[in-house]
């Protein structure tokens, strides 16, 4: 079993790291279906991604309750990990995280499951990041919505198959909804809940 | 290890160092955050949330495996970096007798001198009712 | 319209450099030190500490300095900092039974265990100023006499053994404990919440709610139960750790207000409480917070609602002097285009007012008043 020493260590800096990854996932946030990179590294425990171990350094914290998924929380190199360099709770009951953290695309469950948001709190709702397999190469996809001038491509090779068909529910939900994060290795694309699919080619 | 949390770090590294340490590398360089102070209700019921608090942490790691972890009421990073190396010395067989005797024993004494001070100060002003004559005969 | 304005950049750059300038006055006298303020000043970082809902004794001096010694911009200043800085958790529930008190006084009891101590007060002193302080003083080393190894018990936890006052709330199992920093307030509100807003509360704002509560307005007939002041130890269950580690220890003050007594048919009469807890010596504020917290439980314990002290909306929404002075002072900021909306506004009126004054001056119009 592997003890608190023997752990990836956090970010060598982490006041610089945090507010680089901040700004990775918020120009990525901003530009939806851009893809961005996030550059400083950390030790990447178990099924996490490095790109996924650094966006849980910066914003996770005692405040946001997580989720994981099965893979994810079967690693008890994970958990601890999560637990020293954040002290973020992790919770069962998905519909009260802050952010899940989803190694298995495949085994995703349903949107409804998390938490959506209030009327009057819309952004009380789960931030779902998914590790996936690629990024730049796959399937294509055209997005439109606001911070995409016109159309925006993504090729991407991406579990669950069907994720932007189960993100249609955001349209009927706005203001509610669910935000989600894209991983591969350190690159990180965001489907905010604004976003619609126009198109998808093979 | 509560009296290291009321010692000033100067002090603490200073007895540190009539000790020859043994490697040892930052597991948690030193980070300030807060922690939420609560009281009770009626000082003894349901817990309430009072206020924050700055508090500083670490944590060390010896080569030879212990782990240490130091907090602090406050912003001094090094303070809390050095609770969590005697933290750690504290467990190993090594040296644990030795910080014990050379850095918590005197530590300790001298927040109780400066205790039984404060004590003595705030005993002067109790109020002595029986000085007054009573009108019983 | 929209009306856009820009401009002043230079005027506000310039304003803050003077700012700079006269907040260190005359340079040929001695700059203060944190130090200087957080050991002769005590008092002023004790209350910064309190309503800043901080404590950190030299980030309360540095603001008091940065802030020319005007306390609530100094509130501002410990509010806007502590958001910078991550949780990492709560503590466990101070103990303050076992505070090592530096001041205790009960004004219900004379004979108490442990006994009273007056510690620093400023109680029984004349209120002359005192000009040998103007310069060089130098006090006189305090007296010392035998401190007893006594406990010193809570005065309520005497009363509560005989069932003469009502026993403070229990926890629910399970239940979180209310934080209006991480959710907005609604109402009504618990007791944890009424008590976390009172402790961040402005000490003006509840000295004059509790002084209201005292001439009539939602009377409560209250005594001092106990008032004490002195170090506690913080305990914290970090997460990494697994148990409780110490923190080290920060100084309290505790005010238990001992009130009217209630009973029913089913229930034999007892006393109720109050409660003020605070960071520091903070005496004034303990007492105010004490009796508004027990007018606030005018709902629970089946008064009527009458008084301002006792409608918990109205209190906890007006308690925050961070708030309270961030609407107020914005009114000194640009209003321009919502301004001249309002005159426009009033000018039209005026008009038609001018108008229709002509009119009825008219001589037709005479007749048929006169008919």
């Amino acid at each position: 079993m592997t003890t608190i020493a023997e752990l990836p260590p956090g970010f060598a800096d982490k006041v610089l790291s945090a507010q680089s990854t901040f700004r990775s996932v918020m120009d990525a946030m901003a530009r939806p279906g851009s893809v961005q990179r996030i550059v400083p590294m950390a030790g990447a425990p178990g099924p996490m991604m490095r790109g996924t171990a650094a966006i849980a350094l910066t914003l996770f914290d005692h405040d946001t309750p997580l989720w994981l998924d099965a893979r994810m929380a079967e690693s008890a190199d994970v958990t601890k990990w999560l637990k020293f360099h954040t002290g973020a709770p992790v919770v069962q009951d998905s519909s009260i995280a802050s952010f899940a953290l989803v190694s298995n695309g495949g085994a995703l469950p349903s949107f409804e499951s998390f938490a959506l948001g209030t009327s009057e709190y819309p952004d009380r709702s789960t931030t779902v990041i998914i590790q996936v397999e690629s990024l730049n190469s796959g399937r294509s996809f055209e997005l439109r919505g606001p911070g995409i001038d016109g159309v925006a491509a993504l090729q991407a090779s991406i579990k669950p198959f069907d994720l932007f068909e189960r993100l249609h529910m955001n349209e009927a939900l706005f203001p509610r909804g669910i935000d989600v994060v894209l991983v591969a290795d350190d690159a990180v694309v965001a489907i905010p809940r604004t976003t619609r699919i126009v198109s998808k080619g093979s | 290890m509560a009296v290291l949390a009321h010692a000033e770090a100067g002090e603490i590294a200073a007895r540190l160092r009539n000790l020859s340490l043994p490697d040892h590398q930052d597991l948690r360089t030193p980070e300030n955050g807060l922690v939420m102070l609560r009281g009770r209700v009626g000082g003894d019921g349901a817990p309430f949330n009072l206020g924050e608090a700055t508090v500083s942490r670490a944590a060390v790691r010896l080569a030879s495996g212990e782990v240490g972890f130091g907090y602090t009421l406050g912003r001094d990073g090094e303070k809390a970096r050095l609770i969590a190396l005697c933290d750690a010395l504290v467990q190993s067989r090594d040296f644990g007798g030795a910080v014990e005797r050379e850095i918590i024993a005197p530590l300790r004494e001298q927040l109780m001198v400066r205790r039984k001070q404060a004590a003595a100060a705030a005993a002067a002003t109790k109020v002595d009712f029986y000085t007054m004559v009573r009108g019983e005969g | 319209m929209y009306v856009a304005v820009k401009g002043g950049e230079r005027a506000i750059e310039n304003a803050h450099r003077l700012l700079a300038h006269k907040r260190r006055g005359d340079q040929s006298v001695a700059e203060i030190s944190l130090d200087q303020i957080s050991e002769q000043l005590g008092l002023a970082v004790d209350r910064v500490m309190s309503e800043g809902s901080l404590y950190d004794r030299e980030l309360a001096s540095l603001a008091i300095k940065q802030a020319r010694g005007d306390l609530i911009e100094a509130i501002f200043l410990v509010r806007a900092f502590r958001a910078t800085l991550p949780r990492f958790g709560a503590s466990e529930p101070v103990d303050t039974g076992t505070m090592r008190v530096q001041r205790r006084v009960s004004a219900t009891f004379k004979d108490i265990p442990g006994g009273q101590i007056l510690g620093p007060t400023f109680d029984y002193t004349h209120r002359l100023l005192d000009p040998s302080l103007a310069q060089g003083f130098v006090p006189e080393r305090p007296a010392a006499a035998e401190a007893s190894t006594a406990p010193t018990p809570r005065v309520t936890d005497i009363l509560g053994r005989d069932g003469l006052i009502e026993s403070s709330p229990e926890a629910e199992d399970g239940a979180s404990v209310g934080d209006l920093t991480r959710e907005p307030l609604n109402f009504p509100a618990d007791r944890d919440l009424r008590l976390q807003n009172l402790a961040r509360g402005d000490e003006g704002f509840l000295l004059a709610m509790g002084y209201s509560t005292q001439r009539g307005y939602g009377r409560n007939h209250p005594f001092v139960g106990e008032i004490r002041f002195g170090e506690v130890e913080v305990d914290f269950v970090a997460e990494d750790v697994g148990f409780a580690v110490p923190l080290g220890a920060i100084e309290l003050t505790e005010c238990q207000m001992v009130n009217q007594f209630k009973g029913s048919a089913t229930e034999a009469p007892c006393f109720t409480r109050g409660y003020g807890l605070a960071f520091g010596q903070s005496e004034r504020k303990t007492m105010s917070m004490a009796l508004v917290d027990r007018a606030l439980r005018a709902r629970e314990l089946g008064e009527e609602v009458l008084a301002p002290a006792q409608d918990e909306e109205f209190v906890m929404s007006h308690s925050d002097n961070v708030q309270a002075t961030g609407f107020v002072e914005h009114l000194k900021l640009p209003h321009y285009v919502d301004f001249q909306s309002e005159l426009g506004l009033l000018r039209k009126l005026r008009q038609e007012f001018s108008k229709a004054s002509a009119e009825t001056n008219t001589p037709d119009a005479m007749k048929e008043a006169a008919e």
